[in-house]
Parts: structure tokens; C-alpha cells; sequence
């Protein structure tokens, strides 16, 4: 027994010894696996300094400490501009085209003798939802996906990660976390899938639960029309730069919110998580407009699109449902607002404000049509021809422009749509990781607003 | 031969070194690794960000950028 004893801790101690060598072995055959490469290379490969000399002269502008920032600016705002002016025609545009065809549909339910519930559900609520999110998502983003892959492709992006590394860095991220965020304003659920490119398991996770304060495609236009009508309730006259200037304001307070949050992150529940940095910076190449084209179109524009509509049409048919079914005189949509009404109105909104955020989860594009369907009691979405005719509706209806400020900053930092969630939980195969990516920004949401609405309130301005 | 060794972080934008030894442990051992990172591997500081950190390196051909806490951890010796 005596000598088994000893016969075992002598082979312990020789695993022992050969595992604490482990770690040189390897380091000697990553080495002479490179020398050999080495070797081969300089045998085989002639290099031409030619592109080379190409790249530095544009990365002595692109990084350097005079352009570099001006630059990016320049470049992003291009970026917006051309997505959010190129997509109001085509919008416009599907979207006669979409609901044109919701009368054809209508003619045929009649035609056919179907009843007017089964019309309502499947035409008033599943297909004007549909209708509604693909017409205000698919031009956006079918401009601003193939501009942003160009940039991709170019090679330009790694340098922008380059440029703000060290902004990133005091808040414990990933400089490429602003390329993931960049990607978010074309749709959150593609940022979280571009946060793939962070191969730091702490910053990647920082940058996909930080992911949603950057306000989407679906988001935009309630906060353009918000910022319009808050202006307009603030001061009589007022023109669109200010209001436009509003909206950046919005945008500035979402990147803040992603950094202040990812620090803390950094600090408390991803503490001690892994965490390496290394930045290639690629040649320069001229995109291939083909394969551009594919990527940007099918795997994201189309890939989106897709999810959008998966969760859209049930709820379009849930609101259908809730505004149409009586209870006591009231749709169930006016008894939930009522319910709802102490809270909303805590945080300086109203009930039917926040039912429309939650029946909005599967896709933010249809929190205000919900809105305005409520508040004009309305049985099917409806949109207003003009910013003056929503401006009286929401007046109609108490709002001030403690509201729409309220509307703005909640739309900003509230929950991830349900596609963004459903894209988090499989990224990151953790639904704690999922659950707190909705319930941290619910919490900032809520505690923002309550703060501004009791402080406005206090101030007496109400 | 025994030219003086220091720091990656020190080494000169332009200028050339050889590295001597990789300090880096666990994760980011690895991740050097993987780009080629090994003892006699001929690095050259490339290029600033405009805030000063990181610094790109050319790394066989690539180029890499590293943030200080990483290059303090590789000490390299001067070939120009």
C-alpha cells in the first residue's frame, strides 16, 4: 500500500512538472512554427512597396491629430444625411403602394363575405402592421447598410476604432465597440450581431448590453417628431435647425449613457472577465460594388427586415384585437392605459404613452401609429397627414412638452425591441445576459424621466 | 549583440526592434501568439492615434495596433 502511495505522488509530481512546462513548449512551437513560415515566405514571396506607401500617406490624414476627428464626423454625417433625406421618397412611396394595396384587400374580404372580425384582425391589424414597420424600415436602412459596408470594405472603419480607442478605453470598452454603435442606428439586432467583431468576451458583452442606446432606424422618426413637437409646444415659432440640433442632443446623451454604463459594467458585474485588445488596421481596398451589394442587401438589409416582420404582425394583430374587444363600454386598451395611468404619468407621461411602448416591443417603428390609434380611439394604426395635426391630437390629449421631451428620452433608453432581445439571447447563449439587457436600460429609462418630470414639476413649470 | 533592451512602448514611431520576450499572460498570450508575436519577430512602430494610445505596429506584414498595457509587457531590442 505504502509503496502504491508513494508510486503515485512521484507520477503527480511528474505531471506536475511537465504541465508547468506546458506553457514555454508552446511558445517553442508557435516559434518554430514562424521561423519555418518565415523561411518559406522570404523563399516565395516578392513584395511591392507600392501599395504600401499608398496606405500610410492616407493614414498620415485619417489618424492624424488635425483630420482624424473632423474627418469621421464629416463621413458620419454624410452617412446620415444621405440615409434619412434619400429614404423619405421611397418611403412615401411604399408606402401609398403598401396601403393602396390594404384596399385591395379589403375589397376582396368583402367580395369573399369573410366576416368584419376576421377582416380586422388580418387586414386592419397583422397587415398594416406589416405594412407600416416595412415602409418606414426598408428604404433607411436599404440606403444605409450598403453606405456603411462600403466603408467597411474600404478598410476605413478599423481607423475609426484606431482614432477613439482611447475614449473606449477609460470606459473599460473595445474601441471597436463605436463601429458596433455605428451599426445600431441602422438596427440594434445587426449591432448586437457586429459586436461579433470584438474577440474580448468582456468588452464584446459590454458593447451588446450597451447596444441600445443608440436609437435605430425605428426609432428616428419619433424622435424628429418629437424634437418638432416639443419645439413647437416650448416657443411659437421655431425652424428645423433647432429642432434638428434637438435630435443630435438626443443622440450625443445616448453615446454618454453607453459609455457612462459600460464603466460601470466594467466595474461591477464584468469585473474580472478576460479581457485582450489588438487592432488590425487592413491595406486599404477598393470595395467590390457586386459582393457589397449581396452582403449589405441580403445579409443585413433583408436579414432585418425579416425578424422586423416575424414579430410585427402578431402584434399588430394583438392591437387590433385589444382596441376592438368592449369591455364595460371601454376597449381593453383603455382599461390597460387606465391601469397604467398613476405610473406614466410618475415618469411625466400618461398611460396610453407607456402601453404603446409595451405593445411596441416587437418593433419600435409602431409605438406611435399605437399611440395615435389610442388617443383617436381609433380601431386600426392610423398616421396623421402633418406634424400640426399630430401636434393638436397629442395636445388634445394633455400632452405638454414635458411629454414629448419625456417620449424622446424614453424612447432613447427604454427596453430593446423584441428582435434585439431575441438577437442578445443568441449572441451571447445567456438569458441572465438577455434579462438584464432589458432591465438596465428600463431602469435608466424610468429613473431619467421620473428625475426630469419631478424636477420640472418642482421647478413650477407646470 | 546585447544591444539594450526596453519596453515595446518606448520604441520610436519609424523606427525598428527585435522582440526579446513576451511578458503577456493567459488571453492576451495567446492572442500574440496567434499574430506571430514571438521572440525574434522584427516589430516597427508604425504609426500614433491622434489621443496618443494605441500605437499600430507592423507585425509580418500586418499591422497591428496595441494598447500600452499590452506593448509595456513585450521587451524588444533596437536594430536601427
Amino acid at each position: 500500500m505504502a509503496h502504491l502511495e508513494a508510486e503515485f505522488n512521484r507520477l503527480l509530481q511528474l505531471a506536475q512538472a511537465e504541465g508547468s512546462q506546458m506553457g514555454t513548449v508552446r511558445d517553442r512551437i508557435v516559434q518554430t512554427i514562424y521561423r519555418e513560415a518565415q523561411d518559406i515566405a522570404e523563399k516565395a514571396v516578392k513584395l511591392k512597396g507600392k501599395a504600401e506607401d499608398v496606405d500610410r500617406m492616407i493614414d498620415n490624414v485619417v489618424t492624424s491629430k488635425i483630420w482624424g476627428y473632423p474627418l469621421m464626423l464629416a463621413l458620419l454625417s454624410v452617412v446620415f444625411w444621405l440615409t434619412i433625406s434619400g429614404a423619405n421618397f421611397p418611403s412615401a412611396l411604399l408606402a401609398e403602394f403598401l396601403f393602396g394595396l390594404q384596399d385591395q384587400l379589403t375589397a376582396l374580404f368583402q367580395w369573399a363575405g369573410a366576416p368584419d372580425w376576421l377582416h380586422g384582425v388580418l387586414v386592419l391589424g397583422m397587415y398594416r402592421a406589416l405594412a407600416w414597420v416595412v415602409s418606414v424600415m426598408l428604404p433607411p436602412m436599404a440606403i444605409f447598410f450598403p453606405l456603411f459596408t462600403f466603408l467597411e470594405d474600404l478598410g476605413y472603419l478599423p481607423r475609426v476604432a484606431f482614432n477613439l480607442d482611447k475614449l473606449f478605453k477609460k470606459a473599460g470598452a473595445h474601441g471597436k465597440q463605436i463601429l458596433t454603435m455605428c451599426m445600431g442606428f441602422g438596427c440594434n439586432a445587426a449591432g448586437v450581431i457586429a459586436c461579433r467583431i470584438i474577440e474580448s468576451p468582456r468588452e464584446r458583452l459590454i458593447a451588446i448590453l450597451t447596444n441600445n442606446f443608440v436609437p435605430c432606424n425605428g426609432r428616428f422618426p419619433t424622435m424628429i417628431a418629437m424634437a418638432a413637437i416639443f419645439m413647437g409646444l416650448l416657443v411659437s415659432n421655431y425652424n428645423s435647425f433647432t429642432a434638428s440640433a434637438l435630435v443630435a442632443g438626443v443622440v450625443v446623451l445616448g453615446v454618454s449613457v453607453t459609455l457612462a454604463v459600460s464603466w460601470i459594467l466594467s466595474k461591477t458585474l464584468l469585473k474580472g472577465i478576460p479581457s485582450t485588445f489588438t487592432l488590425e488596421l487592413p491595406p486599404y481596398r477598393i470595395p467590390k460594388i457586386g459582393s457589397l451589394l449581396i452582403r449589405s442587401v441580403f445579409d443585413r438589409t433583408l436579414f432585418v427586415m425579416m425578424r422586423a416582420v416575424v414579430v410585427a404582425a402578431p402584434a399588430g394583430m394583438v392591437a387590433w384585437i385589444l382596441a376592438n374587444i368592449q369591455i364595460g363600454g371601454l376597449s381593453i386598451l383603455a382599461h390597460l392605459a387606465g391601469w397604467l395611468q398613476g405610473f406614466g404619468c410618475a415618469i411625466g407621461l400618461d398611460g396610453f404613452i407607456v402601453l404603446a411602448f409595451l405593445l411596441g416591443l416587437p418593433a419600435n417603428e409602431i409605438v406611435v401609429p399605437i399611440l395615435i390609434m389610442s388617443y383617436l380611439a381609433e380601431g386600426a394604426m392610423v398616421e396623421l397627414d402633418s406634424i400640426e395635426a399630430l401636434r393638436e391630437l397629442l395636445v388634445n390629449n394633455g400632452w405638454t412638452w414635458l411629454t414629448a421631451l419625456n417620449m424622446m428620452l424614453f424612447s432613447l433608453l427604454h427596453f430593446p425591441c423584441a428582435t434585439t432581445l431575441l438577437t442578445i439571447r443568441k449572441e451571447t447563449q445567456s438569458l441572465k445576459w438577455t434579462v438584464l439587457a432589458a432591465l438596465i436600460p428600463t431602469g435608466i429609462a424610468i429613473a431619467v424621466c421620473f428625475v426630469v418630470a419631478q424636477i420640472v414639476r418642482g421647478l413650477g413649470l407646470f | 549583440m546585447s544591444a539594450a533592451e526596453f519596453e515595446l512602448t518606448r520604441l520610436p514611431v519609424g523606427k525598428r526592434a527585435e522582440v526579446v520576450r513576451v511578458g503577456s499572460v493567459g488571453s492576451m498570450r495567446n492572442r500574440l501568439l496567434d499574430l506571430g508575436l514571438v521572440p525574434s519577430t522584427v516589430v516597427e512602430a508604425v504609426r500614433k492615434s491622434p489621443a496618443g494610445d494605441p500605437v499600430a505596429y507592423k507585425i509580418r506584414g500586418a499591422v497591428i495596433a496595441l494598447r500600452s498595457e499590452e506593448s509595456r509587457q513585450i521587451t524588444v531590442r533596437s536594430l536601427d
